[in-house]
């Protein structure tokens, strides 16, 4: 998309969430947030004791905690910020591309101007050359070349056509050559650019369902340590000191988990963006999330396993036939054949020297073109001889019935090429077969590391694919996949979505035909291809606006790196407490018993070590948020290996950082001479 | 620390390690309904019953009713012993004519007994009628423990279960836990007790001359009975005030080896039932490692404190440990290891008086309460404790591999996370809001017998005691209203609060499908899990009464080390 190369701290998006942390201070915004809203009470609190702890000296402790408790809901806020700061922008952009569209609508056969948003569902509008699609719709008459850089980011334009699987246009896109109509598919607000604008700039953001779990883990852990924090009080009454409610405060703000409960939205917000990065579009979080749990992902095998088309790699000559004849021959036969596999038996017999006499159909030659019903396609010549390329059973049946000799000739090699994978065909003249030509898929560059890597990520990959059982297994076997589907249909692609779905296991798919549109919406995670119909699309719940179905993999990957990410700031957050402990206890009940020395194994001042820990509190949020932004680094790999690793740095780093940082802290406030009060 | 001493734990744990996979097994086939050896004595029986009651054995329930039938027992057999106690004096078997119990001790007693806790307010030997002792304090010994045991069977169905609608049938796992799992073990081991020299009769108490010229009562009635399932039961609850140190409870090292055995069998036991359950022994033997762990650190922390001593005896020239309030028959060592795991169990059985340890040696039985006693823990309750604990680690630890967290296939989503935290707040609420209060009220400290943090100590251990449903006491207090009321009301919802999530959680996770294991699958069964689970029962559980321990024994001990006492 547009901004796709965005630094994580562009000015852009700085200075507005510096801006809009301080707007997000409001008690009602933090009240979606039970961890971070008691933080501000807490801030209130301390500033209230602050003012009439005036007369005994101790304001000036009770100002620094406050300071440095608003801090950290300014820093957790500015993080939700920065997260959604992207979108924003991307937003802003999209928005400008939507202002005064003028559309051109058909009523009764005549023209009349509108504004866009006077278009409703059902209306005809024409678009021509240098207009601007004004919204959603279905072409109905003519064909046209679109340019869909304002939606995709891609410049190169599309060719959008009445009938088939690339009717559908999006508003914010400009026709660039032609003539066509379509019908309006979207209300006002409710199209295409009016949801990538909502969804990109987080408007419509609902908390997904780990996040919620996770939000309720957080508040149950806060209620034990309010519980824990607040008998303090009575405790200390008991043991003879005077309890100090703020730094009560400090030590809960210290215990709950502040750090992941400052962060967990701006994770969340991030892992979409990073889908966005990609060009997907993700129609909630929900759907991102769910990548992260995909069990199986289907996989076309056109376009993602294969390049594109099956390519013609050899061609055999019968016995006794000549060369060059042969090569001929399969040149003139397919050269009225558009079809990629067409265009490439004319490369291969052109590179073979089938072009040394005349490129040129002899005069009066007709071309017959491909067609179901006979399998073939060839040439007509005017002295009634034929050339035929097609299916073999085709081709015999054409020789036979022609009265032609043997048509067993070459069925060695036919069935050779047939049982690896190719697609064999057979090339005759009326009389006899000429020879052979292999088909065969070209796997994209380094399809077997891709697909060893999902399965150390535990995942299962699928391939779906017209082809038959014996090529299907031939090319799953090259590429690596785990388990094919040959001759799928939209409904046996449906088949094995339920039979996986049944066992316990998430699917992933993509597609963009509008057979595909049941299976997008019964698959877990369904990306449709944006070049795809209007129905792939609304069924699906993401889409791919570079329609690379390879992407799947990709967006797998971030939906893991986002639970990840969350995971291993909540396990810091909560390991982070051990220290903390050892940081304010001491210091707050040294004065009633000075035994309590041995705890502080810190050996932090006991005037600066409440301090020191709320600070360090406040800027380990700051510290982590290019983390929580970018999301934990994600290698694929099998579970037990990723787990030590984050348990290692996130869990017993999570022990040790802080000592480290809550001594530095500390020894900088004593040169700096701040070690609070007396 | 002396080899003999690691020797008697090393031959304890011994005998736990071999027993637990024959019993643990046998307790799968009982709740499964498979014949077992004792089927033919037992089964009939076991369908009288369910005749006699009208118990549809092969109705299932799904976890509302079951839960409804395990709060509605227990209330119906609380109210039955709270009114036994109350007309005690109106009854047979009531030798020495002890008088009815008053009001508040009778609902402490009953909430004590129904809860598994076995608090005891009270001394056995001069409040309670053997009628009392039998049909009331027993009947309860089994039924408590039994009904524990049911829930974490129902749990355990819960966890292996598919898109299952029901958890089993309460009434037919009690009667199976009692009938055929507590009663026969109960019975040989009350055998072999009274071969020790435990009393079994219903005699008045004798008296005796004794050397010195007084005259001494000596009690006398149906010990041995109550004490194994005492153990067994993980009830805690002794015959006489004395508990198992008493000569009667607990005469010889071989009695002592017996109870303690029996104080963790069930709970070790069931580990392995579990994993029978899910068809995988592994995912038991990694709690049962876990426990394991955290049992032998406890018991060497508090055996090192009590051999270390007190420093202020040594000042006064007397070397060696702490044999104040030990029983000098079984040392420092049995005493040590008696206290461990009467507490990491949920028993409160008490060879030793914990209130005499040396600070740090008395902060290990309030630790292990603390953690929530499923350091093997209760019949029944300590299982399906490690499990919500099991349950937030997997949820926790499992999101770092990037997937929704699994356990045992089932996904651990909102619903999981909301009941297993809210399991796990039972704990800290109900022990340190009511010891907040105790330790300014006037009623609170009016019985404290101690001052300073010890007599924090005292207030700290018998909430974290009551709570956990252990009834082990730190001692120094003396009943009052506010205690018998407010440690009633402690108990009561440390037991129920805890009990209902749970089930509740078994039925959440009896109606999820499972998801197949994957390499990306986060497992349960690697050392790295037995890490992390004690991980976050010492973060998430223990460490949360850091700060209260902190005023209690940890700072009695650095002023112990300074040569102050209280």
């Amino acid at each position: 998309m547009v901004s796709r190369s965005r630094s994580l701290f562009d000015r852009s998006i700085l200075f507005p969430a510096i801006r809009e942390s301080f707007v997000k201070l409001n008690p009602r915004v933090q009240l979606r947030n039970p961890v971070m809203f008691i933080v501000e009470v807490g801030a209130l609190v301390s500033i209230f004791y602050a003012f009439r702890d005036v007369r005994n000296g101790q304001a000036s402790f009770d100002i620094a905690i406050s300071a440095w408790l608003w801090f950290t809901v300014l820093f957790a806020n500015f993080a939700e910020a920065m997260a959604e700061g992207r979108g924003k922008a991307q937003a802003e952009y999209l928005r400008r591309t939507k202002t005064d569209t003028i559309a051109r609508r058909l009523v009764d056969g005549r023209e009349e101007r509108v504004p866009a948003t006077q278009l409703r569902r059902g209306d005809r509008v024409v678009a021509e050359v240098n207009d601007l699609i004004a919204t959603d719709g279905e072409i109905v008459e003519g064909a046209a070349t679109v340019d869909e850089s304002a939606i995709t980011g891609e410049s190169a334009p599309v060719i959008r056509e009445a009938g088939g699987d690339r009717s559908s246009v999006t508003g914010g896109t400009r026709v660039l050559s032609d003539r066509i109509v379509y019908v309006v598919s979207a209300n006002p607000g409710e199209s295409f650019l009016d949801r990538m604008i909502s969804l990109v700039e987080g408007a419509q953001r609902q908390k997904t369902p780990n996040e919620i779990a996770l939000s309720i883990l957080l508040a149950g852990l806060t209620i034990i340590f309010v519980i824990a924090v607040a008998t303090l009080a009575p405790f200390s009454i008991y043991a003879g000191a005077t309890p100090s409610v703020v730094v009560l405060i400090a030590l809960l703000v210290c215990l709950i988990p502040t750090t992941i409960g400052g962060l967990l939205s701006a994770i969340g917000i991030a892992g979409m963006d990073r889908v966005l990065q990609r060009n997907v579009l993700a129609m909630s979080g929900r759907a991102v999330e769910a990548a992260g749990d995909v069990d199986t992902l289907l996989l076309d095998k056109t376009g993602t396993i294969t390049l594109g088309n099956r390519q013609a790699t050899e061609i055999i000559f019968a016995p006794g036939a000549d060369e060059t004849i042969v090569y001929r021959s399969a040149y003139f036969a397919s050269l009225a054949d558009e079809t990629p596999e067409g265009r490439s038996i004319v490369t291969l017999s052109l590179s073979k020297g089938a072009g040394d006499g005349s490129t040129v159909l002899p005069a009066g030659a007709v071309v017959v073109p491909f067609s179901a019903y006979t399998r073939m396609s060839g040439v007509d010549y005017t002295d009634g001889s034929q050339l035929r390329k097609g299916a073999p059973d085709a081709v015999r049946a054409w020789v036979s019935q022609n009265g032609g000799g043997k048509t067993d000739v070459l069925a060695a090699e036919v069935d050779r090429i047939a049982r690896a994978g190719g697609t064999p065909l057979l090339l005759a003249d009326r009389g006899r077969i000429l020879g052979c030509i292999g088909l065969r898929d070209i796997l994209k560059p380094n399809t077997r590391v891709r697909f060893d890597r999902l399965r150390a990520m535990g995942i299962r990959t699928v391939m779906i694919t017209g082809d038959n059982p014996l090529t299907a297994s031939a090319i799953a076997r090259e590429a690596g996949v785990d388990d094919f589907l040959a001759e799928a249909t939209p409904e046996t692609k449906m088949t094995l979505i339920k039979r996986e779905q049944g066992e316990g296991r998430l699917v992933a798919m993509t597609g963009d035909g509008t057979n595909d549109a049941p299976a997008l919406a019964q698959a877990d995670v369904g990306v449709a291809m944006n070049s795809g119909t209007q129905a792939a699309k609304e069924a699906g719940n993401m889409i791919d606006l570079d329609s690379d179905p390879t992407k799947l993999i990709e967006i797998v990957e971030v939906g893991k790196q986002l639970l990840m990410t969350r995971g291993s700031l909540t396990t810091f957050s909560i390991a982070n407490d051990v220290a903390k402990y050892f940081a304010i206890l001491p210091a707050m009940f040294v004065a009633a018993y000075p035994a309590m020395d041995a705890l502080n194994i810190m050996r932090l001042n006991p005037h600066s070590a409440i301090l020191s820990a709320i600070i360090f509190n406040a800027l380990i949020i700051v510290a982590l948020i290019p983390l929580a932004l970018r999301g934990v680094p994600y290698r694929p790999r099998g579970a037990e290996a990723v787990l030590r690793e984050n348990v290692l740095i996130y869990g017993l780093g999570g022990i040790i950082v802080p000592f480290i940082g809550i001594k530095a802290i500390d020894l900088i406030l004593g040169v700096l001479h701040l070690t609070g009060a007396s | 620390m002396t080899v003999v001493g690691w020797l008697q734990a090393a031959v304890v744990f011994a005998l736990v390690c071999l027993l637990v996979k024959p019993v643990g097994a046998y307790m799968a086939r009982v709740f499964e309904g498979e014949r077992v050896f004792l089927s033919p004595v037992l089964a009939p029986v076991e369908r009288g019953i369910y005749r006699l009651c009208r118990i549809d054995p092969a109705r299932e329930m799904g976890w509302k009713p079951y839960a409804f039938s395990v709060v509605a027992f227990s209330l119906v057999s609380f109210l039955y012993l709270y009114v036994l106690l109350r007309v005690q004096a109106f009854l047979p078997l009531n030798p020495q004519g002890f008088g009815n119990l008053a009001p508040d001790l009778a609902w402490n007693t009953a909430i004590s007994f129904m809860t598994n806790t076995n608090w005891q307010f009270y001394s056995g030997e001069s409040t309670m009628s053997y009628l009392s002792q039998m049909a009331g304090l027993g009947w309860h010994n089994f039924v408590s423990a039994g009904a524990g045991i049911a829930i974490a069977i129902a749990l355990m169905r819960g966890l292996s279960r598919r898109s299952a609608s029901t958890i089993g049938n309460f009434w037919v796992d009690l009667t199976r836990a009692v009938l055929y799992v507590l009663l026969p073990i109960a019975v040989v081991g009350s055998l072999l007790l009274i071969w020790q020299g435990v009393p079994q009769n219903f005699s008045g108490y004798t008296t005796v001359k004794t050397l010195e010229g007084a005259a001494q009562s000596i009690p006398q009635g149906p010990m041995a009975s109550q004490e194994i399932i005492k153990e067994l039961g993980t009830n805690g609850g002794g015959f006489v005030n004395a508990n198992s140190a008493s000569t009667w409870e607990n005469p010889t090292g071989f009695s002592n080896l017996i109870e303690l055995v029996c104080i963790i069998l069930i709970g070790g036991a069931l580990t392995y039932t579990f994993g029978r359950y899910v068809k995988d022994q592994r995912q038991g033997w990694v709690l049962f490692a876990a426990m394991t762990t955290l049992f032998v650190a406890g018991f060497t922390a508090a055996y090192a404190a009590e051999a270390a001593g007190n420093p202020i005896v040594h000042a006064l020239g007397v070397a060696g440990g702490n044999l104040e309030g030990k029983e000098a028959r079984f040392g420092i060592a049995a005493s040590a290891l008696f206290a461990t795991i009467t507490t990491d169990a949920s028993c409160g059985a008490v060879n030793a008086m914990h209130d005499s340890f040396t600070a740090l040696g008395g902060l290990i039985p309030m630790f292990n309460m603390q953690m929530g006693e499923v350091v093997f823990g209760g019949d029944g309750s300590g299982f399906y404790g490690i499990i919500y604990y099991a349950i937030l680690t997997v949820f926790i630890a499992g999101l770092m591999v990037g997937r929704t967290p699994e356990y045992l296939g089932k996904k651990i989503e909102r619903r999981e996370v909301q009941l297993a935290i809210l399991a796990a707040l039972v704990v800290p609420v109900f022990a340190l809001v009511p010891a907040g209060i105790a330790s300014v009220l006037p009623a609170g400290l009016a019985t404290l017998n101690n001052a300073g943090p010890h007599g924090f100590s005292e207030i700290l251990y018998a909430y974290s005691s009551m709570v956990n449903n252990n009834g082990s006491a730190f001692a120094g207090l003396s009943p009052n209203t506010w205690w018998n009321v407010s440690g009633g009301v402690v108990m009561l919802f440390g037991r129920i609060a805890i009990m209902i999530p749970v089930i509740a959680l078994a039925g959440a996770l009896a109606a999820k499908r499972a998801v197949p294991a994957t390499a990306g699958t986060f497992t349960t069964t690697s050392p790295i899990f037995v890490v992390l689970l004690i991980g976050v029962i010492l973060i998430v559980g223990a460490l949360t009464f850091f700060p209260a321990d902190a005023l209690g024994p940890i700072v009695e001990h650095l002023l112990n080390q300074q040569g102050k006492q209280f």
